[in-house]
């Protein structure tokens, strides 16, 4: 090959300008189509399983037990089960986007929950301050998990194994053998037990819905204004249509009166929802428009590549398990709420298992790099949903680990089966 | 009056282990100039980028950034004196896409929030000014490009910031014909714009249509750095294959 490049002049040969054409054509909604099954195909499953579980289940679920399943009761049942899982799950989202875990995350809610107790019960503090304590907890536990890891550079594994006991044995010596510290303080009580005013529930979904088309509407017109890369308008309109349809339709199914006698009236969205509606607003916006949800995506991909890009790997390491600690705290205040009480065995048995399993069948991958925010809330429900359905059944206590077990088994062996595809396709 | 080298190397040495990789090199680089390190394979190229580059800093050694003596932790560090690299094994995220690549670790924002439409323009401009057709789109992730066109990303990402030198190790070995021309093109008008560009390249044919300067490493050592115009081919391979040829290299 003969190069004849002239030295010191300007270049001689014409550089041809080039065309990024996919990014200025203009897309449509069959494109869309296409591209995401290419998508589909090549392993990248996205929110599919989860939704489709979810309408399976309940499908079943309505089958199997048609009178109560769907009862109104039921359902708001159905979504203070599903708090605790959530966000612990949320939090695991962090840690799992790594390729990390954190075996710990479970008891780690259940110490937070007693810090919390103990400070309410034998102290004699107000709320506030005892859940400030609790999510302290949650971050000193987090940041050891996080030292020991990206520092120290024992294994995650290990270190959340070893906490997993070690946590178990500080929350029974808080907890003393055989007790249990009840909750009773009104807020503390309300996240779980109590609902918000019908009318406050109503404006709160339609804020969330507008806001929602606002910023998705927003995005599009700002990118397609630049000539930039846009998703088609149709599928913006109707992801936009779906999102304000779920939330209105739950909150019309949260807003009918379920109290068992006609003499009392219970009705409205349970307070935990918002707060898991406002954590998975902050956990997207965090990993999806941050600088630092971005590095905790590189990191996740190929850590080495973003050491040299300048990221602070130790640095994302540790925190990824100090939200997950964080996040495990707000949920064991919530289980305590729930239960009125918190247990020497809060957060242990089959918590993790769960949160991992919502997580994973959420689209959170395994393997690192790749899961949302919203992964958690869609797996949450899911198993929320079987946890909730085989109660109804009453199934023996056998079946459910099985079920369960076997339920996040099918999950992982998805995630391992779209990640060979990925890489049969060059991904 | 000489000019001040943009990078100056004196007395470097490298080990990985009990594995000795560099002894005692030297090495300039100069603005608005080309100069391209050769030497066969394991000879230490890309060790002496790594540190370079700030990836495995030297054992011991002077280094010298536009006359000042400076010390590098980490890769942070390089670019903020403004050295880029291209790394032989690219270092490129796979999950994230071509314009997430390109500004990883140095993402604009605008307040707390990325600003995505600015980084993506860039981008697109600056892959456009290094010709490349056929890469679709800018979002495209960089798990289903080929191996050339994650090589013009990673070339793409170095060219994006006003840096003072820039380091390509081996840039042009996955990519085809017109593709090497862009680049070696390319790397001219870098030095042209008065950066010090460092080429890295087992092309001897590039070496000398693009180079000013070609530096030898051979075994670890630093043998030769001498102009391009003041050697024939036949005398840099034997320098590569042997560490000497006539007068030059090492002594006999
Ligand atoms: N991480 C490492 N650990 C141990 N030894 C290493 C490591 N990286 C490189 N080496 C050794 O250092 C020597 C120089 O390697 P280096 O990669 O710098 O060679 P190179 O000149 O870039 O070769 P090539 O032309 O094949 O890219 C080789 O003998 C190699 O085996
Ligand atoms: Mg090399």
């Amino acid at each position: 090959m003969s190069t004849d490049i002239p030295k010191g002049g300007p270049s001689a040969v014409k550089l041809a300008d080039s065309d990024f054409a996919a990014d200025h054509r203009p897309s449509d909604l069959g494109g869309a189509l296409r591209d995401y099954w290419a998508q589909v195909r090549s392993g990248d499953l996205g929110a599919v399983p989860a939704v489709l579980g979810i309408a399976g289940l309940v499908v079943l679920f309505t089958a199997l037990r048609p009178e109560t399943f769907l009862s109104d009761r039921n359902i708001a049942n159905l979504f203070t089960q599903a708090l605790p899982v959530t966000i612990l799950a949320m939090g695991l989202v962090f840690v799992l986007l790594l390729g990390e875990i954190d075996l710990s995350a479970g008891v780690t809610s259940g110490v937070c929950a007693c810090v919390m107790a103990k400070l309410m019960v034998s102290a004699g503090q107000p709320w506030y301050v005892a859940v400030l304590a609790a999510l302290a907890a949650g971050v000193v536990i987090g940041t050891a998990i996080g030292w020991l890891v990206a520092v120290v550079r024992i294994p995650s594994f290990v270190v959340t194994l070893a906490l997993f006991l070690g946590l178990q044995g500080i929350t029974l010596w808080l907890v003393g053998e055989g007790g249990t510290v009840p909750v009773r303080d009104d807020v503390i009580v309300a996240l779980a037990n109590k609902n918000m005013p019908v009318a406050l529930g109503w404006a709160l979904a339609v804020v969330c819905a507008v806001g929602y088309a606002a910023s998705q509407f927003w995005r599009w017109q700002r990118q397609s204004a630049r000539g930039l890369a846009a998703k088609p308008v149709q599928l913006v309109a109707l992801r936009v249509v779906a999102v304000a349809v779920v939330l209105l339709a739950g909150t019309y199914l949260l807003s009918q009166d379920r109290a068992p006698s006609p003499l009392i009236t219970l009705a409205g969205i349970p307070w935990g929802v918002p707060l898991v509606a406002v954590l998975l607003i902050i956990c997207t916006f965090v990993l999806g428009r941050t600088a630092y949800g971005r590095h905790v995506y590189a990191v996740g991909g190929n850590a080495e590549a973003a050491r040299r890009a300048g990221v602070n790997v130790t640095r994302i390491r540790v925190s990824v398990f100090m939200i997950a600690s964080t996040l495990a705290a707000v949920a064991g205040i919530v289980a305590a709420s729930r239960l009125n009480s918190v247990t020497p065995s809060e957060g242990s048995g089959n918590t993790l298992l769960y949160a991992v399993g919502a997580a994973v069948i959420g689209g959170t991958s395994l393997f690192g790099g790749r899961g949302k925010a919203r992964d958690a809330v869609l797996g949450g429900l899911v198993v929320a949903i079987i946890d909730n359905g085989l109660g109804l059944l009453g199934t023996k206590a056998y079946l459910n680990f099985l079920i369960t077990g076997s339920v996040l088994l099918f999950a992982a062996s998805i995630d391992a089966l779209a990640r060979r595809r990925r890489s049969a396709t060059g991904r | 009056m000489p000019v001040t080298p943009v990078l100056e190397l004196r007395g470097i040495d490298k080990s990985y282990g009990a594995v000795k990789v560099l002894y005692d090199v030297a090495f300039t680089a100069y603005p608005g100039e080309v100069t391209a390190l050769v030497g066969d394979n394991g000879a230490g190229k890309t060790t002496l980028v790594k540190g370079i580059g700030g990836v495995h800093p030297f054992d011991s050694g002077e280094y010298y950034f536009e006359g000042a003596p400076v010390r590098l932790g980490s890769p942070r560090d390089a670019a903020a004196l403004g050295i880029e690299v291209v790394h032989q094994d690219l270092a490129l995220c796979e999950n994230l896409d071509i314009v997430e690549n390109m500004f990883l670790g140095r993402e604009r924002t605008r307040g707390l929030a990325l600003d995505e439409a600015g980084m993506e323009a860039a981008a697109t401009s600056t892959l456009s000014g290094l010709s490349v057709r056929t890469m679709g789109s800018v979002r495209r992730r960089v798990s289903d490009l080929s191996g050339g066109q994650r090589q013009t990303v990673a070339l793409a990402r170095a060219v994006l910031w006003d840096s003072r030198l820039v380091v390509l190790d081996e840039p042009a070995a996955a990519l085809g014909v017109a593709q090497t021309q862009q680049v070696l093109e390319l790397v001219r008008r870098l030095a042209d714009k008065g950066l010090a560009v460092v080429l890295i390249s087992h092309n001897m044919n590039d070496v000398f249509a693009v180079s000013d300067r070609i530096a030898t490493l051979y075994l670890g050592h630093m043998v030769a750095q001498v102009r391009t115009g003041d050697v024939t081919h036949r005398q840099v391979v034997e320098l590569i294959t042997s560490g000497r040829s006539g007068d030059l290299g090492l002594p006999r």
